[in-house]
């Protein structure tokens, strides 16, 4: 016999799908399927089930090799060394709950640490360019009900964000949008010929690095101001033409990536996307959104937001809270080498961050928290597996539309498994008794 | 549970009739008592101090999605106020948008003990309820907003009062929230389209219905359940020239209802902010008060009370529901603007604000809510709040009270603004005389904002039975003292008792507390219709399902006080 599980949150992408049905085990110790997920998120879950995955905690000797330890050790170790350094850097926070989050927060401020999460390499410029002119933001119902002009700017969520376009953007049918597709205009804006730009109306194939010339072309053709022929590539009646579209909808959502958040402008080109943004609002209703990557990178900004007041590159190590990116921000630091030690939970930094900087990692000491083997966890000094959350534990998430949904426990993780929240709870308690307090 | 006793202070007691008596206060098991009931207490000298119930505020922005937003878009609200951890407290930060723990350290500073959060987005609770629940000490409650939900522009539009009682019975246990409140009925609905409802006979876009049918039915449907509250009203036309006549209209629609449910509230509307609602003239340059207008009314309806959104002449963060307020403000100031609508309930905006004593408008803001509170004929009715951050952060209560308190003080800040004669001229302040009393502030700040949120039985009073929920201030009303003294004295509790547990002692934080969320379960009749229209709407327009929409307990509100309505009957 086995049980279905509704209603399922995907812990994957920053689209956190919460409508997947799970089959398992009539014990619950066995995950069998999954359906309605997109592959890479039934992959999140099928990987739990591997038969290789590591259970226990485990510490790279001198040699390399790896030697067991119990998860009592591995506190000891990781307690030991926040306490001892003076500016820890606690790195990763976007795969896992706000409640995690939140007790990592409280052992950053005992130890003085950086804490920083994958925002740093992924959308900390556009976190930026909100600090400098605001965001018109929306839900993702507000899109499937209302939007009839859909943007994606370098973004490609047929491959990051698989339903996306079928659950909120571009394909769902809502209240006053009961055409579904057929009733929204898509424009695409990438140098590529994306699987995303293959379903929009209009391509605009724009040259590599030169989005903050089109979004400003597109600020002056909304006031029909004298353009040169070419802009960005893109000849100008086509300019003309798309800023047309756009001020002819009654509901733009413009969607970007990673493409305009870190190439060429950064920061820049979200500000003025974002002002082009605001200008469509003279002329009708406008919202724009970044397509956040991991399931929980918004809960980790908004959990430090409303404990420290910033949402990444949040620096504890002078007693009180400092942001400045540039300067707080992990790359920034490792490479300078002002932090003395490495905690990561929840990214895996070793595959995302430049080599110069992962090598850092490698000479400090460093502790990894993460379910999986990764590029991350084989410089990592120790290693500390903990059941998928999610999957085998629930808590908090916030979608890419700061929206909080509860994910769900499905399965039990293996025998003895401990939680990411467990595992800092645990650790916090010892650091305080080291600390004296 | 030790046992205290507070002697010989001067203790101000609305409710008890207590006018600045010495009168000793008991606290066991987290209640007062009677003195007699002690046994071995321990004793807080309160000699030549002030001695109220803790405070109770009524309506602030202190936790939630668009609060997070100001935090988080402001970086520059924190420059040189971040604070270390230490002896108790966390790391605390920020000016008019601060972290969840100075929200808690700050209020107790200033006796306060509950607090309400003002509008809660219910697809948002369960991050409004992650704030509350790390904010520490203070309990508190959080009101969702009704007043563009398309549940109840639906059912309103043909009158259907019983549908949306059930379905606000619905909401308020999914979100576990306390209050109906009520935003720019119709306009935030209208701004999915960037449109708005300007008065409030203006139709909402496609839904057939006009604000003034969504404030009479909200309060109809809430007397059908008799919650605790009454409804929470912030009208149309907030922040314009001449909008005091919308503000009069909003408030007619509650005549002829009377409260039920028994909880000992007069009102079946609290009108917030009223400041931003009662201006007159027709452009920024004729901009004047209407306070005496508004004023007269409030004075002669028993079944209104309202808080008066006092503007502190800071820079602050705005943020309100009121979504297409929020785009006009960002067009009149050109500064940074968040906007979030959200799917089928409300929307919101967040824009920084400097309200300068050197601009015209802003001096007369300044007077208009003072006005308010001084023409008070019922301080029981009305109440102080800045509207925390829009008018002014609420660590400026003490400063508030000092200008209602001192004539002196009123007219130094009239006397030295930029435009002085203008902003006397625009407004009545320089000629009113009167000077609040420590019992008529613990009416606006204690006493009465406990009354209208249907919690006397658990707050705003020394009287045995109730929560010992008690501040000790550092001011003895029989001593002269400089105005500057009162600000001084009640931003700085010598001691503060929250449900028994002493949480400052000699001015220094002690403890963390015990903090609780309040939230109101009312029972219903079944209603398949209702059911079966949430049904639909969560399969056809929401983007969460409807088993992923209700906020558990355990997390999110680890320490609730549920208040049971029935309203099966
Ligand atoms: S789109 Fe993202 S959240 Fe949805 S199922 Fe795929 S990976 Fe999971
Ligand atoms: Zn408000």
């Amino acid at each position: 016999m086995t049980k279905t599980v509704t209603d399922v949150v995907c812990p994957f992408c920053g689209t956190l799908c919460d409508d997947l049905e799970v089959v398992v085990s009539d014990d619950g110790k066995q995950l069998l399927e999954v359906y309605n997920a997109c592959a890479i998120g039934a992959e999140k879950f099928l990987h739990s089930q591997a038969e290789d995955r590591l259970t226990r905690p485990r510490l790279q000797q001198e040699d390399g090799s790896w030697k067991d330890v119990t998860y009592d050790e591995a506190i000891e170790y990781t307690a030991q060394m926040l306490a001892s350094s003076t500016k820890p850097l606690m790195y990763g926070w976007s795969s896992t709950n706000c409640e995690a989050q939140g007790v990592g927060s409280e052992i950053g401020e005992i130890t003085g640490a950086v804490m920083d999460n994958t925002a740093t390499v992924c959308h900390g410029t556009s976190l930026i360019a909100v600090q400098d002119i605001g965001i018109p933001h929306c839900t993702l119902g507000e899109v499937k009900n209302r939007a009839d002009r859909v943007v994606f700017w370098g973004c490609n969520p047929a491959h990051a964000h698989p339903r996306h376009m079928s659950r909120y953007s571009i394909f769902p049918r809502g209240f006053f949008t009961g055409k579904g597709h057929k009733g929204r205009k898509v424009i695409v804006i990438d140098p590529r010929k994306t699987d995303t730009a293959n379903v929009a109306d209009v391509h605009l194939q724009i040259e590599q690095g030169r989005d903050y010339e089109l979004l400003d072309a597109l600020r002056v053709a909304f006031k029909g101001l004298p353009l040169p022929d070419v802009v960005a590539g893109i000849p100008k009646e086509q300019i003309y033409e798309a800023a047309e579209v756009l001020k002819s909808g009654r509901f733009v959502i413009i969607f970007f990536g990673m493409g305009v958040t870190q190439s060429l402008g950064k920061n820049h080109n979200i500000d003025e996307a974002i002002a082009v943004t605001r200008d469509l609002n003279e002329y009708t209703k406008a919202a724009i959104m970044p397509m956040r990557g991991h399931y929980n990178v918004t809960g980790s900004g908004a959990v430090w937001g409303w404990q420290f007041g910033f949402p990444f590159a949040v620096d504890l190590s002078r007693g009180f809270a400092r942001y400045n990116p540039g300067e707080t921000t992990s790359n920034d630091l490792l490479r300078r080498g002002e932090v003395d030690s490495v905690f990561v939970l929840g990214s895996d930094p070793g595959a995302h961050f430049p080599f110069s900087s992962v090598k850092k990692i490698s000479e400090l000491p460093s502790v990894c928290i993460d379910p999986h083997q990764t590029p991350t966890t084989a410089v990592c000094k120790l290693h500390v597996p903990v059941a998928f959350v999610g999957v085998e534990i629930g808590g908090c998430a916030y979608r890419m539309d700061n929206v909080p949904i509860e994910t769900r426990k499905v399965v039990e993780a293996p025998e003895g498994m401990m939680t990411d929240e467990e595992f800092l709870e645990k650790v916090l308690v010892r650091i305080k008794e080291i600390k004296g307090e | 549970m030790a046992e205290y006793i507070i002697k010989n202070g001067f203790v101000f007691d609305p409710v008890l009739g207590i006018n600045g008596d010495k009168t000793d206060v008991a606290i066991k098991d987290g209640k007062f008592v009677e003195t007699t009931q002690l046994a071995n207490p321990k004793t807080i000298d309160a000699t030549g101090m002030t001695v109220m119930a803790g405070a109770v505020d009524i309506h602030a922005h202190v936790a939630g999605p668009k609060v997070n937003t100001g935090r988080n878009f402001r970086p520059e609200d924190k420059l040189f106020n971040c604070t270390p951890r230490r002896g108790v407290e966390r790391m605390q930060g920020g000016f008019s948008v601060p972290t969840t723990f100075k929200t808690g350290y700050d209020y107790a500073r200033m006796g306060y003990t509950t607090v309400m959060e003002a509008a809660m987005p219910p697809l948002y609770a369960r991050h409004t309820h992650e704030e509350i629940r790390d904010t520490p000490i203070i309990d508190q409650a959080a009101f969702p907003v009704f007043g563009n939900n398309w549940f109840v522009l639906e059912y309103l539009k043909n009158n259907e009062i019983e549908n949306t009682a059930s379905y606000i019975a619905w909401l308020l246990r999914a979100t576990k929230g306390y209050a109906v409140k009520v935003v720019n009925p119709g306009g935030t609905e209208a701004w999915g389209w960037g449109l708005n409802c300007e008065n409030i006979h203006d139709p909402v876009p496609f839904f057939d219905i006009t604000p003034a049918q969504i404030v009479k039915g909200l309060i109809e449907a809430n007397e059908y359940l008799g919650l605790p509250h009454s409804m929470h009203v912030h009208a149309n036309n907030l922040g314009n020239p001449g909008n005091y006549t919308t503000t009069l209209d909003t408030f007619k629609l509650s005549e002829g209802i009377k409260p039920r449910g028994g909880w000992g509230r007069d009102q079946v509307m609290h009108h917030t902010h009223v400041q931003f609602h009662s201006y007159g003239g027709d452009n920024w340059g004729n901009f004047e008060s209407k306070s005496p207008e508004i004023m007269d009314y409030v004075n002669s309806h028993d079944n209104i009370t309202i808080d008066i959104g006092q503007v502190t002449l800071d820079e602050t963060t705005t943020m309100t529901a009121d979504g297409p307020f929020e785009h006009h403000l960002t067009e009149l100031n050109h500064l940074k603007w968040a906007n979030t609508d959200v799917e089928l309930e409300t929307g919101s905006g967040v824009v920084p604000y400097v309200y300068s004593p050197t601009i015209k408008v802003c001096a007369i803001q300044w007077a208009i809510g003072l006005e308010l509170g001084l023409l008070a004929k019922d301080p029981m009715r009305v109440f102080i709040t800045t509207d925390h951050p829009n008018a002014g952060p609420f660590i400026r209560y003490p400063r508030v009270i000092k200008w209602l308190m001192s004539q002196q003080s009123r007219e130094e800040m009239l006397n030295g603004f930029k435009h002085s004669e203008k902003v006397i001229d625009a407004t009545h302040l320089m000629g009113i005389d009167r000077e609040l009393s420590l019992y008529e502030i613990a009416q606006m700040t204690r006493a009465g904002t406990a009354k209208a949120l249907g919690l006397g039985h658990m707050y705003g009073s020394l009287k045995p039975g109730l929560e010992a929920d008690v501040a000790v201030y550092d001011f003895n009303p029989e001593q002269e003292h400089a105005p500057d003294d009162i600000e001084k004295a009640f931003g700085n509790a010598r001691h503060l008792f929250k449900t028994g547990m002493q949480i400052i002692n000699e001015g220094e934080i002690v403890s963390n507390g015990n903090k609780r969320t309040l939230w109101v379960n009312a029972r219903v009749n079944e209603n398949p219709q209702v059911m079966r229209d949430v049904k639909e709407k969560f399969l056809r327009y929401y983007t969460v399902t409807q088993n992923n929409y209700e906020v558990a307990g355990h997390h999110y509100v680890p320490n609730p006080y549920v208040i049971e309505v029935d309203a099966t009957q």
